[in-house]
């Protein structure tokens, strides 16, 4: 049987028991058989028992397939999705720190974060510090054009993402 | 009551009759509580025996085995047996002492994080948080032990847990977060399985250990007879199907018999059930059984594709899908014919037994032949590992499900005599042999203080070459014949050392003294261990060398 081989990236939403002790179960199982995890959040539901985590991979559909199925397997993950990026509302924060050492600098980029709906959440003499939301893409986009202003520091939270419409959690 | 008092009302609920063990400073209070209890404690002498033994037990009787230990050191010693019965899917109970809530985290006397150590080879582990916890989780990891595909599960009960007084009804049980485990065979892919397998030519069977675990030998025989397939057996597999039936074609892989070896690489539609695809089995897995259409039944879905893609994958227990496969095919097809297929079979048998009996007086493949012929039909065969190990598998056949007890996943020498405890004790009533290795005997020959004391007479046949045989037949075959590190020299005298401990040794010098002592050996209510001479240069013959396809089965 052929299956498709080319390398993507996927997003698996997995929605486990919300309990000390989960998170290392599902990374330990990433980590024992070797599969890498390209970005991995984790958070509450609307339920206080479920949390929700969403890992990225990158494989193919056999890989992607194998770690649904190992996920499975884990007593306290309760539903294990994989899904469609073209029905999925994917988010990602990251906080980015710039050098901004005149007024020139800071302008050009205050006027950059505008354009990519971020904000400025901190002010310094030397940098300032953007807050921007949105998918991986956009956010690389926006770190690319800080590139050349000089990047002194990143945090990126790793996405989360919920698929559209109505709740597939229960 | 007190956390240990509900401890040990909650494992009498699951009809525990015997906990296999080493007290400690952390599990005191749960010893206490089982001085008033009708549960069996065996003391033995390490506690990696006390997890095989569970899991011998468990694998004898189809029931859950339960070791105990104490925390720390205790703990940790466990780790050999729960990976052996990890990589087995033998469900197996672990409990751990702990230290007190209070400590866990600052390096206490005798703490180890054994829920983080335990949590890549158990199906689950728990961490009892309060006394109150005790039945429910008890009842969990029973369930999570024994259902789907089987599996060892470690509860650990820090030692304040265990002295805390809860108010607890046993009999409650709080509803858990939790996937259903058991499948319906798909009615899709079963009738497309029956009609892969109604226009197969050479159609063949791969029994693994779930045809064990679900009970299903009786509809895996009757759909082989139906379609007149050879059924060749995985490690785990052994005793699916009896192996003086005319089908029944013997062990598959690096060290299968030659007709399933061979037969395997003509087949057009494969039957595989309860098996994981093990390198062990398939060899190189890319020239695994590249023609054949291939039918996969597990109860865990995630061993379907893992390791050999499956043209129909059934994600099932075994005993349910083989029961519709057998229905349909019996409404779609008569019995097959005699063809060329079921002569080949006949002869590529004839090949195997001839080897076996030109074999000199005590050769391996001869021993396993006497044995199999003195031992009544439902005796217990465990093994070590190593060349021991595969001379039983290829040569001495077995009769029964449960009769063939080995470690195939992890490999594990030191596990057939402790497990052979374990499964007498769960069988008292029929004859339990070892089948050893010396290198393999002398890692948890210390049991024999347990067998003796604790009246659990077993038979260890060690076949004893003086040398880590197996590893000296690679480096014999794949390394030029460099030895290192494999001559274990002086090895005990094994006759003096059973009478050391009480038990009774003997050294026979021919087949006719091999057998009256192994007559002798079965009826006595004493331990014994049988000493058997061989050549260290025996190696075991057919083998695939490894990393190589099955085609590459080297004969003499
Ligand atoms: C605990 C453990 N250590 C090492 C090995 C590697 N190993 C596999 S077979 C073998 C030799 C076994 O020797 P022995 O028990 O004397 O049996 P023989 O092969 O001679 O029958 C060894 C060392 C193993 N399987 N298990």
């Amino acid at each position: 049987m052929e299956t498709k081989t080319s390398a993507q990236e996927y997003i698996i939403s997995a929605i486990v028991e919300h309990r000390p002790g989960v998170l290392f179960r599902v990374s330990n199982m990433f980590r024992r058989r070797g599969f890498n995890i390209q970005s991995i959040s984790v958070g509450p539901t609307e339920r206080e028992e479920l949390a929700r985590i969403t890992i990225t991979v990158n494989g193919d559909e056999k890989l992607v397939e194998q770690i649904v199925k190992q996920l499975r397997k884990l007593i306290e993950v309760v539903k294990v999705s994989i899904l469609d990026p073209k029905n999925t509302v994917i988010r990602e924060l990251a906080l980015i720190k710039v050098t901004a050492p005149d007024y020139r600098a800071k302008t050009d980029i205050i006027n950059y974060a505008e354009i990519f709906k971020g904000r400025v959440v901190d002010v310094s003499h030397k940098s300032l510090t953007i807050e921007v939301t949105g998918d991986p893409d956009k956010i690389n986009a926006f770190i690319n054009i800080m590139k050349p202003y000089g990047i002194k520091e990143i945090a990126r939270t790793g996405i989360t993402a919920l698929s559209r419409g109505e709740p597939q959690t229960r | 009551m007190s956390g240990a008092k509900a401890f040990v009302k909650a494992l009498e609920m699951q009809k525990v009759d015997v906990i296999f063990g080493i007290p400690g400073g952390a599990v005191l209070d749960i010893c206490d509580a089982l001085a008033d209890s009708s549960i069996r404690t065996i003391l033995m002498r390490h506690e990696q025996c006390a997890a095989h033994a569970a899991d011998g037990y468990a694998r004898a009787s189809g029931r859950v085995g339960v070791c105990m230990a104490t925390s720390g050191p205790g703990a940790t010693n466990l780790v050999t047996g729960i990976a052996t019965a990890y990589m087995d899917s033998s469900p197996i109970v672990a409990f751990t002492g702990q230290v007190p809530r209070k400590l866990i985290g600052r390096d206490a006397f005798q703490e180890a994080d054994i829920i983080g150590i335990t949590c890549p080879i158990t199906k689950h582990n728990f961490q009892v948080g309060h006394a109150s916890e005790i039945p429910t989780t008890i009842k969990k990891a029973f369930y999570i032990a024994s259902s789907g595909r089987p599996g060892p599960v470690l509860v650990d009960v820090p030692k304040d847990v265990q002295i805390e007084f809860a108010d607890v009804k046993i009999e409650d049980h709080e509803e858990t977060i939790r996937r259903p485990s058991n499948h319906a065979p798909h009615p899709l892919q079963v009738k497309k399985a029956v009609e892969l397998l109604v226009s197969a030519e050479r159609p063949m069977i791969i029994a693994g250990g779930g045809v064990i675990t679900s009970n299903a030998s009786e509809e895996l025989i009757a759909i082989a007879e139906l379609l007149l397939a050879p059924v060749a057996t995985t490690l785990m597999g052994k005793g699916a199907i009896p192996e003086n039936h005319p089908l029944a074609t013997g062990l598959l892989g690096m060290h299968g018999t030659i007709a399933s070896n061979r037969l395997i690489q003509e087949a057009d539609v494969v039957l595989a059930v309860g098996t994981r695809f093990s390198d062990r089995t398939t060899g190189k897995v890319d020239e695994f059984c590249q023609d054949a259409k291939i039918i996969h039944i597990d109860i865990d879905a995630a061993e379907i594709g893992k390791n050999v893609e499956a043209d129909v994958p059934i994600v099932a227990d075994a005993k349910e899908a083989l029961q519709e496969i057998h229905m349909l095919l019996q409404r779609k097809m008569a019995k097959k014919e005699n063809s060329a297929w079921t002569a080949k079979i006949r002869e590529l048998k004839e090949q195997l037994e001839e080897k076996a009996n030109c074999q000199g007086e005590l050769k391996p493949p001869r021993v396993m032949a006497e044995i199999r012929r003195i031992l009544p039909e439902d005796a217990i065969i465990t093994t070590e590992v190593g060349q021991n190990q595969m001379w039983a598998a290829i040569y001495l056949k077995a009769y029964k499900p449960r009769t063939f007890i080995s470690s195939g996943g992890l490999g594990t020498m030191g596990f057939g005599f402790p497990a052979a405890l374990g499964a007498k004790v769960a069988r008292p009533e029929v004859p339990v042999v070892d089948i050893a290795g010396d290198g393999s005997f002398i890692m948890t020959e210390q049991d024999l203080a347990t067998s003796v004391l604790e009246n659990i007479p077993v038979t260890v046949i060690v076949l004893n070459n003086s040398v880590l045989g197996m590893v000296a037949q690679w480096q014999r075959l794949f390394y030029g014949g460099r030895y290192v590190a494999v001559k274990l020299g002086k090895v005990p005298d094994f006759v003096k050392l059973a009478e050391a401990y009480g038990a009774q040794g003997f050294r026979p010098k021919s087949l006719e003294e091999f057998s009256s002592v192994l007559k002798k050996a079965i009826k006595s209510d004493v331990t014994t261990v049988i000493d058997v001479s061989i050549s260290p240069e025996e190696n075991v013959l057919p083998m695939v060398p490894p990393g190589k396809g099955l085609k590459w089965m080297i004969w003499e």
